[in-house]
């Protein structure tokens, strides 16, 4: 459906705007939906047609019963694609609607630009309908259970995929893998021209090692895979007993889970990209003298902090917002950083005039890691008040356990390193010389939520059909628990991990 | 169909237990009643999660923004925190809540319930207001702050007299705001509810606590659909008395059962205060199905098919499963009297079951 006049005559100002700011997005369009309409493509995660699962009725709950009970409404929805599409609810006011138009040109920017988005199917919508079409076709074959029993399978691990291999190549080529086979024989020395002084370039300890080495080497190469695969999805898309249809679908979720995963990467970045450019559009161009109150409303709203939690909007609009008043000030580098008096620091000023560009910059090329790594400071915690926390098991209750610098935004970090996730990854598929499966999790200070890391084993066993094993440290014991497809079992071990 | 809804349906069917039955450890629903506020009742929705490798919530930290001194509370442990970045600790279930008025409503939505067909005696219809509109005039104790405010605020600016270093509003007339009223219709006649509860040896800790969330159901479900509601409470063992809300749920009582002693008192019960003809009669005996002999099953029926069950809009035996009863006065009393209106029972086997149950017994808008 196409805006009502009244719409497309703001929409054409807004991107007027936008543009006049330098933003550089996709196309957007928009469509206005009733809320019930808004609910149901919000469930489907923006996109109007998805493969059938109980999942997007069960959001489709959740936003109908918290519409109805008047607790939450969504305003925006939109969707990184080329043209990107975006949605407005039709009994938002005017005011509503050109704050999220604003908002969206933002989202739009960041889509097109930010390097982590560059490999993402610009043409998802289109891909999604596809993928929702054989899914139905799978469903009248097969059976609507037992290809929904599968998806449930696949969604249980959909988070095991390696989100940088689309940027590097981590798999050695075929070619280079057949030239180390020839010469592995021989021991390689260190040439000399002169027969005496061999024994002082290559003395026996040396290429004692050498052999070792080798060795080593070889060993690697009969076990498989070489080096510990983290994107387990392909590994089992390739190499585990699934039948045709079973494989396109765990291809299929694979290839959702890769296009969500920027979005994931991003989200402190993005929302406050976008939230940076309403706020600019609205008080600088968009506003009337009647709506300024109502836009203060909901912008305050969209910008709220609560108690204990962080908002991705807010933090990544300060973040950026901070960003250019240190460009454009020249607070940065070695001579500020170094500057000891706290009034001067205070007050410089040196008129760089640089934040614009920075910000632009910085909106291309980082993630949310990468940003807060970069640019979170000592007097930006400060002044916005952040803290870290954690459980106390004697309370059992969650507490501000810091408000150190150094532990705000390790903590942070950790929580967006892998969007918070485990790092887990394939190392033997031929474990114990019997077919069976064993990961391993690369523990990183943090055990895994046992009962829930012995069901989803139980999903990876459905998917591989041998025994699978998973090993892991629990409370500092380095441990292997295994599911054999009829029983879990749980052993100590001293092995050492391949992945630690 | 559209797909939303087949998806939805889905779900419903998922979370119900008609279909898939392997998810249904992985749904997280708590109770009925979740929370209980002052005025408000939070509802978990149901959920299921799909089980992932994630860290253990209990060691995993995060950062938030906000005041507060190193050591203060921001979360309780109960519930998983996920350990996102941006996620509150604590809940992960998700609740809303809802207004104990509303709360009728929905329970009447989700279960279907058909409004309650009162006996007719005492037909009049009472009006009430409710304040959820928003009007220009009205007294002064009704003015709505907040949007008072707006509005004055927003003629300020508008004309000028908006001094941002000292923002200070001053409402005018034309300013104000005040809460309206809508008036709501209601059947106004009587209406009483007893309950009556076998606190034999047999009857648990988990046993009464189903009784206690299921009563909670039903007192709110009738007390939408009447105006003023009396309730009563009895308990009893080998004999039965009258008791306060408090010792109903609380008692521990142990020792045989003898059902018609309940069933005496309530009889006597309705002829001393509710005569039947003036009140719209609801009874609920919960048990766990053990009666002490035969002989007085038979008598319990006696003084059902004598006495109560003509005076009663409804007469509701719910049979809670305990680990000694034998469950038998259930099949007894639906062999005795079979199709009978004016009996629902039910059996709830666990707090789970609690759901059908009320289904039971008030579907039938008695």
């Amino acid at each position: 459906m196409s805006l009502p006049s009244h719409l497309e005559t703001l929409r054409r100002e807004i991107r007027g705007y936008a543009r006049e700011h330098g933003l550089d997005f996709f196309e957007v369009f928009f469509e206005i939906l009733s809320y019930e309409k808004m609910n149901e493509i919000a469930s489907y995660g923006g996109y109007p047609t998805r493969y059938p699962h109980w999942r997007f009725g069960m959001e489709y709950e959740h936003y109908q019963k918290s519409y109805a009970y008047g607790l939450h409404k969504i305003y925006e929805m939109v969707i990184n694609n080329d043209p990107c599409t975006a949605y407005l609810l039709e009994s938002n006011a005017v005011v509503d609607q050109k704050i999220v138009m604003a908002h969206v040109y933002g989202h739009s920017d960041f889509f097109k630009n930010n390097v982590w988005f560059s490999k993402t199917n610009r043409k998802m919508l289109d891909k999604m309908a596809n993928n929702a079409t054989r899914v139905r076709r799978f469903m009248e074959r097969f059976g609507v259970e037992t290809v929904e029993n599968f998806i449930d399978l696949c969604l249980s691990i959909d988070a095991l995929i390696d989100p940088h291999s689309q940027f590097i190549a981590r798999e050695a080529s075929p070619e280079s893998a057949q030239d180390d086979d020839e010469f592995v024989h021989d021991v390689p020395r260190l040439r000399s021209r002169k027969d005496y002084m061999n024994d002082f370039i290559n003395p026996p300890e040396f290429l004692e090692a050498q052999r070792a080495r080798l060795d080593e080497q070889r060993q690697k190469q009969r076990s498989f895979p070489e080096e510990p695969v983290r994107d387990v999805l392909k590994f089992l898309i390739d190499y585990a007993p699934l039948e045709g249809w079973q494989s396109e679908v765990l291809a299929m979720i694979r290839e959702e889970a890769y296009y969500f995963a920027p979005q994931g990467q991003t989200k402190i970045m993005n929302e406050g990209w976008a939230s940076y450019w309403h706020s600019r559009i609205m008080t600088e161009k968009a506003l009337t003298d009647a709506e300024l109150i109502d836009y203060a409303d909901h912008h305050s709203g969209t910008v709220a902090q609560h108690p204990g939690r962080l908002n991705p909007y807010k933090l990544g609009l300060e973040l950026y917002r901070d960003i250019e008043d240190r460009w454009n000030k020249g607070r940065f580098g070695k001579e500020y950083d170094e500057c000891d008096d706290s009034r001067e620091k205070r007050e410089w000023d040196k008129h760089f005039g640089q934040g614009r560009q920075k910000i632009f910059e910085v909106r291309r090329f980082h993630n949310d890691v990468t940003f807060i790594d970069t640019f979170l400071t000592a007097e930006f915690c400060e002044q916005h008040r952040l803290f870290a926390f954690a459980y106390n098991k004697k309370t059992d209750a969650y507490q501000i356990s810091s408000r150190e610098f150094d532990t705000i935004k390790q903590q942070l970090l950790f929580a967006l390193t892998n969007h918070g996730q485990p790092f887990i990854f394939v190392t033997d598929a031929n474990h114990g010389n019997r077919g069976e499966l064993l990961i391993e999790h690369r523990h990183e200070g943090l055990d895994l939520k046992l009962d829930w890391a012995r069901e989803t084993l139980r999903n990876i066993q459905q998917i591989w059909s041998r025994p699978v094993h998973l090993l892991t440290i629990i409370e500092e014991k380095s441990t292997l628990l295994s599911f054999d497809g009829q029983d879990f079992s749980e052993q100590e071990t001293s092995g050492d991990q391949a992945v630690a | 169909m559209s797909r939303i809804e087949q998806d939805h349906n889905r779900f419903k069917q998922i979370v119900r237990g008609k279909i898939k039955k392997n998810l249904r450890k992985y749904i997280t629903r708590g109770e009925l009643i979740g929370r209980q506020g002052k005025d408000l009742v939070s509802i978990p929705l149901p959920q299921i999660d799909l089980p992932r490798f994630v860290h253990d919530p209990k060691q995993a930290g995060g950062v938030g923004q906000g005041e507060g001194d190193v050591g203060a509370v921001i979360g309780v442990g109960e519930g998983e925190g996920d350990g996102h970045a941006g996620d509150a600790p604590g809940h992960h279930v998700l609740e809303v809540d809802v207004p104990l008025e509303e709360l009728a409503d929905i329970l009447g939505e989700e279960l279907e319930l058909p409004a309650v067909r009162n006996k007719g005696r005492k037909n009049i219809v009472s009006a009430k207001e409710r304040y959820t509109g928003i009007a220009t005039s009205g007294p002064e104790s009704l003015r709505h702050f907040k949007r008072t405010y707006k509005e004055a605020l927003k003629r300020q600016i508008a004309s000028g007299t908006y001094n941002a270093i000292d923002p200070l509003i001053v409402p005018i007339r034309k300013d104000k705001r005040y809460r309206s009223w809508k008036i709501h219709k209601q059947p106004e006649c009587n209406a009483a509810i007893i309950y009556m509860m076998d606190v034999s040896g047999s009857m648990g800790e988990e046993q009464k606590e189903i009784v206690r969330i299921e009563s909670f159901w039903i007192d709110t479900w009738l007390r939408s659909q009447y105006k003023g509601i009396e309730v009563r409470y009895i308990v009893h063992d080998a004999e039965a008395r009258e008791v306060d809300q408090e010792t109903f749920y609380h008692t521990r009582e142990s020792g045989g059962t003898v059902i018609s002693s309940a069933y005496k008192m309530c009889d006597r019960l309705i002829a001393r205060e509710f005569p039947h003809d003036e009140w719209n009669l609801y009874l609920f005996h919960f048990s766990d199905g053990d009666n002490w002999s035969q002989g007085d099953t038979e008598e319990c029926f006696t003084i059902l098919r004598d006495r109560l069950l003509p005076m009663t809009n409804l007469f509701c035996y719910g049979q809670v499963e305990s680990p000694y009863g034998t469950g038998q006065f259930l099949t007894d009393l639906n062999e005795k009297f079979p199709n009978d209106e004016r009996l629902a029972t039910s059996q709830i086997e666990n707090k789970d079951a609690i759901y059908g149950s009320i289904k039971d017994f008030l579907g039938r808008g008695r």
